[in-house]
């Protein structure tokens, strides 16, 4: 076996493995064991970082083992890893995240019911998770795709006593039931025309120069292409299907960090970037449309929000909705850079939310308080010199996002705005132009909203003084998940061995080149794209450092200084109706509450009628009714005819004779004298005459 | 001499008194008389048979009858017995009144 082989599998089954382990003897072993797990993603992050450095060394990943799964006459389908250099950043982040969130909960979740079951819960998501990188196939994906939706089901239902907890995770798993439908049917849609499942071989059936399958039906090749994409769009909670995610938040804080921020949701786009290839200028335009549209709405929702995770999941949601739409802009290196970037500074933001969270929980419990919401920022304010380490990584989270020079998110998110902006100049259609508008919009917002969450959780006054005081900040196993994160929240990690903070040319960029298109159509082109994004890029540099400027002056000016009072503000807004739009998410769950699940109980509670009153009580129940009848008629035949004449009546006829011939048996000595005298004289008689 | 006759007469005439008194007598000590006098009757046949029938010298019909008188003597003491049980369990030798067996 060739040693990548083997790298990729101890990979991949090192986490099952700590979850079989955690599961079935987590009791036996107790809390101390759950370092084993953490152990088990320390050893595939090595691996991993190895392949990552050989890489970056300068070989390139290009190896695809399979082996047959089974066969059936002329087909057959095949298991495989497609080990490239994607996959291998991708594993890195996944192991990264995994490996620090795994290290995070031995200590946030100290004393939890289900301490070893969670830790079991983390390992089934990271296997299903690298399955996801390492799958050969669109069809090996989809199981691990379904694996993922699982775990993220457990993981947000680990608290399933709280009935929020248990409705949130069906809603996260119907939500991508929804989504997966589409990509199973685009999957079989792509299998029938070119019989291939693996991207290696469709790629090469799709290649314009290699014979392309679809030529003369590209539409077909659209439809499959945005129907794969629509499992993107449940997994990464684009619109119309994002409402999932703010409702996981119910789930534990490491859980938000790792599955709802930096790894699972982050698996739509992996699929986008993987699918780019194939994807028309039709698809394409689509997936850019969803993402522009998901990026500021998430945006602007996340503005009003004052539950500090909810903030950071619409902020998430926002975030992917860029990743989508680079990959619709033709930007598909740019996306995956985002991806990587926002896997660092996401799930950091996340676990200082989960620090905050957590020390305001147990000094909450100390002061005996257990009405206040912990997550809730009006209840926060001040805690900058209460928790001086999780202020200073979760600042250095914030600026990452927000898009400051010298951070990591400054570079992918610039990447990303100069595609939008090619996109623009490439396209001169009227609406092109709506896309860098979404971009620096969405931009602008979110450095607005993220300083406003800076501000009121750790600057101003301290909302209960009390409290406050009870504040610490946690051991060095959470804060030391948070100092690695922050640190590679820097620009100059994703830059080496450049160190130009303006620009992204560096190792990432050298070993994820953008893709080629393989559907032929010449704006398409890498070298026509790339000459787009290089003379975007100035441009781009200029107007997002701006725009992130306004989002943090807006901020201070509102938050920290109080210049503007955002009270008066809001109400400003609200006289046209936009405050409460904003707070109420736009309405999205009073929408599908009045648009699907109404309308969808109602017709429940019609079919449920038709299948209990009129089938189950009429037309089951009446057969047995009829049968009672006819039994009852056929019982009181049996009974009074048959019973009481025929049988009855031979027992009488017998009971009769009896009576008759007992009269016989007189019990007297001398009437049997008698008789015997009569039958001798009758014996005589006869034997005389005869 | 008197013919065959007169003594298969005499029998007949001994044969129905036991008879009459075995199926009219309530007395059990007098129904065990009547079914002596039955026996008797058929001794007098026996021996009357024995004489007149030109029988061998081997006189069977007076062994025959003797062995009736011998026979008779034990039924006389077993029915006797009886009686007496029936005197115990009914306090009566009336064999009408023992009337168990009706049916």
């Amino acid at each position: 076996m060739h040693t990548l082989t083997l790298y990729a599998l101890i990979i991949l089954f090192l986490p099952l493995a700590s979850f079989v382990l955690q599961i079935f003897f987590g009791r036996l072993i107790g809390p101390r064991g759950v370092w084993l797990s953490v152990g088990a993603v320390a050893i595939t992050l090595v691996l991993a970082l190895t392949m990552l450095f050989s890489v970056v060394l300068g070989s390139p990943m290009e190896h695809y083992p399979e082996l047959v799964w089974f066969s059936l006459g002329d087909f057959s389908l095949t298991l495989g890893f497609q080990l490239d250099n994607i996959a291998v950043v991708m594993l890195v982040i996944v192991a990264l995240i995994s490996g620090l969130v795994h290290l995070y909960s031995v200590e946030y979740m100290r004393g939890d019911v289900r301490y070893t079951r969670f830790f079991g819960y983390l390992g089934i998501f990271t296997f299903s998770m690298n399955g996801i990188v390492l799958a050969h196939s669109l069809l090996m994906m989809y199981v691990f795709w379904e694996l993922v939706g699982l775990s993220s089901y457990l993981l947000i239902g680990h608290w399933f006593e709280k009935d929020t907890a248990a409705d949130a995770s069906k809603k996260a798993f119907l939500a991508n039931r929804v989504g997966d439908i589409g990509m199973f049917i685009g999957i079989m849609l792509l299998w029938s025309v070119t019989g291939s499942f693996t991207f290696q071989g469709l790629y090469e059936l799709v290649d314009v120069e290699g014979g392309n399958l679809f030529a003369g039906q590209m539409g077909l090749l659209s439809v499959a292409g945005v129907l794969v994409f629509m499992g993107a769009v449940g997994k990464s909670a684009q619109f119309p299907l994002h409402v999932w995610l703010p409702d996981a938040m119910e789930g534990p804080t490491p859980v938000s960090a790792l599955i709802h921020a930096a790894t699972m949701v982050a698996a739509g786009v992996y699929l986008t970037v993987r699918l780019f290839p194939i994807l028309t200028p039709d698809a394409l335009l689509f997936v850019g449309s969803v993402g522009a549209l998901t990026a500021v709405l998430g945006a602007l929702i996340a503005i009003s929000q004052t539950d500090i995770k909810r903030v950071l999941a619409y902020s998430t949601i926002s975030q992917l909705g860029y990743m989508i739409m680079a990959v619709g802009m033709g930007a598909q290196q740019a996306a995956f850079f985002h991806l990587g970037t926002h896997a660092m500074f996401k799930g950091l933001l996340f676990l200082c939310s989960g620090a905050v969270i957590h020390a305001l929980h147990h000094a909450l419990e100390h002061t005996g308080d257990h009405e206040t919401d912990p997550q809730d920022m009006r209840n926060m304010g001040g805690l900058r010199k209460r928790m001086p380490i999780t202020y200073a990584t979760m600042l250095i989270g914030a600026l990452a996002i927000s898009g400051v020079p010298l951070f990591s998110g400054f570079l992918s998110k610039d990447a990303i705005l100069a595609g939008t902006l090619a996109f623009a100049q490439h396209h001169h259609q009227w609406w092109a132009i709506l896309f860098p508008v979404a971009g620096f919009g969405a931009a602008a917002i979110t450095a607005f909203y993220m300083f406003r969450l800076i501000f009121m959780t750790f600057h101003g006054k301290p909302a209960k003084a009390k409290v406050n005081r009870r504040v610490h900040e946690p051991s060095l196993v959470m804060t030391g998940p948070l100092m690695v994160l922050a640190a590679l929240s820097f620009a100059l990690f994703f830059t080496l061995p450049g160190i130009n903070p303006l620009h992204a040319e560096g190792w990432f960029t050298k070993i994820i080149p953008q893709a080629e298109n393989l559907t032929g159509y010449p704006e398409l082109g890498v070298e026509h794209l790339e000459h787009g994004f290089h003379q975007a890029h100035s441009q781009a540099v200029r107007l997002s450092v701006g725009v992130a400027g306004s989002g943090i002056l807006l901020a201070i000016a509102f938050f920290l200084l109080g210049w503007l009072d955002p009270k008066a503000w809001a109400q400003k807004l609200q006289r046209i109706g936009l405050y409460q739009l904003s707070r109420s998410k736009f309405y999205f769950d009073e929408i599908y509450d009045a648009l699907l699940y109404r309308p969808f109980l109602w017709l429940t509670a019609k079919i449920a009628w038709l299948d209990w009153d009129l089938w189950d009580q009429r037309f089951i129940d009446g057969w047995g009714r009829g049968t009672v009848k006819a039994s009852d008629v056929s019982g009181w035949v049996d009974y009074h005819w048959l019973d009481q004449y025929v049988v009855d009546g031979l027992g009488r006829v017998v009971a009769w004779m009896g009576a008759v011939g007992r009269k016989v048996q007189t019990g007297r000595v001398q009437n049997y004298v008698l008789w015997a005298l009569v039958g001798g004289i009758l014996i005589v008689i006869v034997a005389a005459n005869f | 001499m008197a013919s065959l006759e007169s003594y298969l007469f005499i029998g007949l005439v001994l044969f129905c008194f036991g008879l009459y008194a075995v199926m009219t007598r309530r007395n059990g000590v007098a129904v065990l008389m009547g079914i002596e006098l039955i026996l008797n009757a058929a001794n007098l046949n026996l021996v009357a048979f024995n004489r007149f029938g030109g029988l061998s010298e081997q006189l069977p019909g007076q062994v025959f009858a003797l062995m009736v008188i011998v026979m008779a003597a034990c039924e006389a003491a077993v029915a006797l017995a009886i009686i007496i049980n029936l005197y115990k369990t009914f306090q009566t030798i009336h064999i009408d009144e023992a009337r168990e067996m009706r049916g």
